[in-house]
């Protein structure tokens, strides 16, 4: 390589092509008045500061600690979650999955992102990605492996490919030891990894 | 589409590499990328159905090299183009040089928390009645449709069985096309690990995919 490419000005951040092309076709939508610039500055703080899984955690938590909210979760979950004031886009039709020593559920969309933003927000790049979505369905107990998650040969292992617009959200076995907890400290143990079945809810310390 | 994006059996991508404390965007591109997306739903009229066959529909070795928000971009941009509400000399300018074409509404900070909490729901009323009922066994036909579906290649052709009627719902064939929203009665079909992946698999797993009463025939 030439020294050419140490010669920019260093006060210029150094943008790349992709990023110059989101600016410029942001500034036409913009003059077109197609966008309106505050509303999406409103998109982006909501699902990167407001929506995202301690909403699930929530759920979860309550679906462990309040028999009658628990029963509701699993008879319809959309009206049990909205209940909670979660609820819209990408969640519009949610099931509950239980997760038991006899079975385990794991959620995938092998066709493209697939994921329930209100309970869970947006879903990390490994879930989009290519090694997720290909091994899921042929190769669960290998990617659970990946998550450092290994599961007794017995346990059923029952993976939901999310091909439709049914969100799906994992209710994670309870942790032993937590009987007289509150919700809110149950919350803290429901990770989001538990919830999309890559993981196990932490046990308590 | 039999496209790069149906991934499900596909080996070769290696494990599955988690970030620890993985921020929401890891740039602010990716941020306005994603914010633009959403709010030209509104005024660009397309459906989540022509958005995810834009995302799809292009040189396998172009998708597998993409990002994701680079996919989303892409699609965005293919979805402004094909409707002439941006052409490809303003994007290289990085200003409007055309006229505006008129639309019907544009995404304001009052819309916004409206329109994500009511979401779109797919399900629709019917007076058809469902062919299958929970514990039917079916097969996934066997179809390689050119244009946009969402049975996975790896089912196609697989015996399984009804776990759960769902209602009747937009079906994505049609409303990708702009053909409409054709609703269609969708299912909750299981199928065995063994059925799919053959009998080495692992006999502990069980694989399901929601499915449209077309992908189906009885068995």
């Amino acid at each position: 390589m030439s020294g050419h490419d140490h010669h920019h000005d260093h006060d210029h951040s150094e943008l790349s092509e992709t990023q110059l092309r989101v600016r410029a076709l942001e500034t036409v939508l913009t003059e077109k008045g197609y966008v309106d610039p505050a509303a999406l500055d409103l998109l982006i703080e909501t699902y990167e500061k407001k929506v995202g899984p301690r909403n699930g955690a929530r759920v979860v938590a309550k679906a462990w600690a309040d028999p009658a909210y628990r029963a509701r979760l699993f008879k319809d979950a959309t009206p049990a979650i909205t209940e909670l004031g979660f609820a819209g886009r990408q969640g519009e039709h949610i099931v509950a999955l239980e997760n038991t020593a006899k079975r385990h559920n794991m959620v995938v969309c092998t066709l493209c992102s697939c994921y329930p933003w209100p309970v869970l927000g947006l879903p990390p790049v490994w879930y989009k990605s290519a090694p997720y979505r290909s091994r899921a369905v042929a190769d669960p107990r290998g990617v659970l492996a990946d998550f450092g998650v290994s599961l007794p040969k017995d346990t059923d292992i029952r993976v939901w490919d999310s091909t439709a617009e049914i969100r799906y959200l994992v209710i994670p076995m309870r942790p032993a030891g937590t009987e007289t907890w509150s919700e809110e400290k149950l919350a803290e143990l429901v990770t989001r990894d538990s919830m999309i079945g890559t993981g196990l809810a932490k046990n308590p310390k | 589409m039999n496209g790069a994006q149906d991934m499900g059996g596909v080996h070769g991508f290696g494990p599955v590499e988690a970030e620890p404390d993985e921020p929401v965007f890891h740039a602010d591109w990716e941020r306005r990328a994603f914010a633009l997306t959403l709010a030209m739903g509104m005024p660009g009229g397309w459906n989540i159905d022509m958005s995810r066959y834009a995302r799809e529909n292009r040189d396998p070795a172009e998708y597998l090299s993409m990002s994701y928000y680079q996919i989303w971009f892409a699609a965005l941009e293919t979805m402004l183009k094909e409707r002439a509400l941006v052409a490809e000399d303003e994007i290289a300018a990085g200003h409007a040089l055309h006229e505006r074409k008129p639309v019907t509404r544009v995404l304001s900070t009052d819309d916004v928390l409206k329109v994500l909490h009511r979401g779109g729901p797919t399900e629709r009323a019917t007076n058809t009645k469902p062919a299958f009922k929970v514990g039917d066994r079916v097969r996934a036909k066997t179809i390689h449709p050119l244009t946009h579906t969402r049975l996975p290649r790896y089912v196609r052709g697989h015996a399984g069985v009804i776990e759960r009627a769902i209602g009747c719902h937009v079906f994505p064939d049609s409303n990708a096309q702009g053909a409409g929203e054709n609703p269609q009665w969708l299912y909750t079909v299981r199928f065995a690990g063994r059925e799919l992946w053959g009998a080495d698999s692992d006999p502990s797993v069980q694989v399901s995919v929601d499915a449209w009463e077309p992908y189906l025939e009885p068995i």
